[in-house]
């Protein structure tokens, strides 16, 4: 996982509400085995006209191809963003595009899980600041948004500056990128030693019939 | 004497491996089970760090997502390759890493959510993932099961346990009799509808009170099904006599003087008497309808009896244009009586409604009646121990007189990953747990109803109030 603090960027605003892991990446995606190539179905059905038959051309009104907002690494949406299905490609698609930051007000659980073990920084912010920022980059789509992760802020070019909570424990695995399996093996004897009582506990088998 | 404590407090202690100071807990997980789709990525990321499948034998795995559904030949040979390759991949992992696994044609395969619980591997007490959202299935058994990402169906392979921070408790207390016609699924997508989509986010449910009490095991697995469709990070019911009942004699249930343990230490499981929670909510069973969704979200539904709703009775600004782009995907206007909504198709099965209670309450609606011309109806039975059981009942013989395809088990039209999709501008009464846009097949609308319902509805070709159908045919 890339460690990240500070970003600066465009930022997209997408507002609605509710957005769905199947909008972000629709089921046809998840028969593939790898963990790569998913930036390019990013919203798939709302980026491609795809009613006529093996026409696959970007929707033009779709913010995602609007050529003002090209480069943006920061995305902004309304709340319970990412909710739905478990799928990761949902956090996968979403960083192979390019961007680093999603902004909203509230994100479903296991996105946010999601999200953080890919070193994607999202900011819960309130509904009337999530508002107002996005009328800033709708207004001006070259507004610059910076996040920053160690402080906790998120400002732009026309005033505008909000503070954002974040667990101290995911904040400070997205500054160092560091990977959760490791993390969680400091603590193998633990393990170990739990291991050990627990397996006595025949209830807690799945498998033998004791 | 320590403090009262809810079900979920006492599962949530009892797996506490570690809770480093500052970070989330370390919970140790007792069963991962495996399907085809979120998985190869965790094999692969295990090969890349030589890191070992910690516990093999707390893993079990099948192929539900991607596999056809007509027929076996289909299903042994699948026509496409990147959903060939998905499901031999697993096959491959299963056997490298030494999970138990039920293939296409096995006798125990079906659904990932199905299968757990019909092997009696799903236990209360336990703590059960899957990389699957509607995971929180098996926590009808009073189990604390959530559905993960990738990246920790990798760390539970490597680790056994998962970093999690500890939800918050949710009671809902759901007290009386339910009115005929009304059944689990309505129970349940009322609660997303008074809470809405993101309503339980951060919390784990428990669901309690006389009318879930009342429910078989299959109707308390559909409640606890949707709670993600709520925002829940887990769905719960105390276990008691119905939920034993359904384990005793199962494949992998202890036996004798250990079954007679487990059960003692069951029955120690339910929340103790003054345990408090962080939210309750209070339903009267009286009051509930047949619920169909309009929209395409599952907190969108009206009753039966009710209308499309308008602009004027969306709560928030964001649901005015929620309702307006719903309006727009779903080709329906505002105060639109929900019983003159034609339908398409019919879908029958899904993890949420593909239980054999599930298909005897539709088989009982369809004897003696045939679909409505136009309408193409299947049923797409959850895993093949209820085929087989179907089967043995007779139901196959009631739903293909009617007119419905009689399918192999899998996911199937729940999400449309094999060739069971709606064409757009289709429209369709399903029995599965999601109507999203485009879930069941671009430009698929779909109309979420309990079993009953989708049966009625096939027959007549449009949404029809199962109360009054019953009252008239009997």
């Amino acid at each position: 996982m890339e460690p990240i603090n500070v970003l600066t960027s465009k930022a997209m605003p997408l507002p609605l509400p509710n957005i769905d892991t199947d909008q972000i990446i629709p089921k046809q995606f998840l028969k593939r085995i790898e963990r790569t190539g998913y930036g390019d179905f990013l919203f798939y059905d709302w980026r491609y006209n795809l009613d006529v038959p093996d026409d696959v051309s970007p929707n033009k009104e779709f913010v995602l191809n609007k050529p003002e907002y090209q480069g943006a690494e920061i995305l902004i949406a309304e709340k319970n963003f990412g909710c739905g299905s478990s799928r990761e490609h949902a956090a996968w698609a979403i960083f192979q595009y390019g961007f680093r930051v999603v902004i909203a007000p509230t994100f479903a659980d296991i996105f946010y899980s999601n999200a953080g073990k890919n070193g994607i920084i999202l900011v819960r912010l309130s509904e009337e600041d999530v508002t107002a920022l996005m009328t800033h980059c709708t207004e001006d789509p070259n507004n610059k948004v910076t996040v920053n992760l160690e402080a906790q802020i998120v400002t732009d070019e026309h005033g505008f500056s909000a503070h954002f909570e974040i667990d101290p424990f995911r904040k400070y695995c997205l500054l160092n990128g560091l990977d959760d399996i490791g993390l969680t093996l400091r603590h193998v004897d633990a393990l170990n030693d739990f291991e050990a009582k627990h397996d006595n506990e025949f209830w807690s088998a799945p498998k033998t019939a004791a | 004497m320590s403090a009262p404590k809810t079900l979920f407090e006492k599962v949530w202690q009892q797996h506490l491996v570690a809770e480093p100071e500052g970070e989330p807990a370390i919970l140790y997980v007792d069963l991962q089970l495996v399907h085809e789709v979120t998985s190869p990525q965790a094999f692969d990321g295990l090969r890349m760090t030589g890191r070992k499948l910690r516990r093999p034998d707390r893993h079990i795995a099948t192929v539900d997502h991607n596999v056809p559904t007509t027929s076996a030949a289909d299903r042994l040979v699948i026509a496409d390759q990147i959903s060939a390759a998905q499901v031999n991949a697993l096959r491959k992992n299963c056997k490298e890493f030494g999970i138990e696994f039920f293939d296409v044609q096995d006798a125990s395969q079906g659904i990932v959510h199905m299968i757990g619980p019909e092997l009696g591997a799903t236990k209360p007490g336990m703590t059960i993932v899957c990389g699957d959202s509607h995971t929180s299935t098996h926590g009808a058994f009073g189990a604390l099961a959530f559905g993960i990402g990738t990246s920790e169906v990798e760390h539970v392979m490597a680790t056994q346990t998962l970093s999690q921070p500890k939800p918050k408790t949710f009671r809902i207390t759901v007290d009386g009799e339910l009115p005929f016609g009304v059944t689990a699924k309505d129970i349940i997508l009322d609660i997303i509808g008074r809470i809405g989509t993101d309503g339980a986010t951060g919390y784990a449910i428990e669901y309690a009170g006389s009318a879930i009490r009342a429910l078989s095991m299959e109707g308390r697995m559909t409640v606890c099904n949707m709670s993600i469709e709520a925002g829940a990070r887990a769905g719960m019911i105390a276990p008691d006599e119905t939920t034993f009942a359904y384990l005793k004699g199962r494949r992998l249930s202890p036996e004798g003087k250990a079954w007679e343990e487990a059960v003692a230490h069951w029955k120690t499981l339910p929340t103790d008497e003054s345990a408090v929670f962080d939210r309750e909510l209070f339903i009267d069973a009286a009051t509930l309808a047949p619920a169909v969704t309009w929209g395409t979200s599952p907190g969108m539904h009206a009753t039966i009896d009710g209308k499309v709703p308008t602009l004027d009775d969306a709560p928030t600004e964001a649901d005015r244009k929620s309702f307006a782009k719903a309006y727009e995907y779903m080709d329906l206007k505002p105060g639109t009586p929900m019983e003159e909504i034609k339908i398409d198709t019919v879908f029958l099965g899904s993890c949420t409604n593909g239980r054999i209670e599930d298909l005897r309450a539709a088989a009982e609606v369809i004897k003696g009646h045939h679909i409505a011309t136009k309408v193409r109806a299947m049923v797409v039975p959850g895993s093949q121990h209820v085929k087989k059981q179907a089967e043995e009942e007779g139901l196959d013989v009631i739903f293909k007189d009617a007119g419905f395809e009689w399918r192999e088990p899998g996911c199937s039209m729940c999400l449309g990953m094999n060739p069971d999709i709606l064409q757009p501008g289709e429209r369709c009464a399903s029995t599965s747990n999601r109507n999203f846009e485009g879930r069941q097949g671009r430009g698929g609308r779909t109309h979420l109803v309990s079993p009953e319902m989708a049966a009625v509805a096939a027959i007549t070709g449009h949404f029809t109030d199962i109360r009054k159908w019953k009252k008239e045919a009997r």
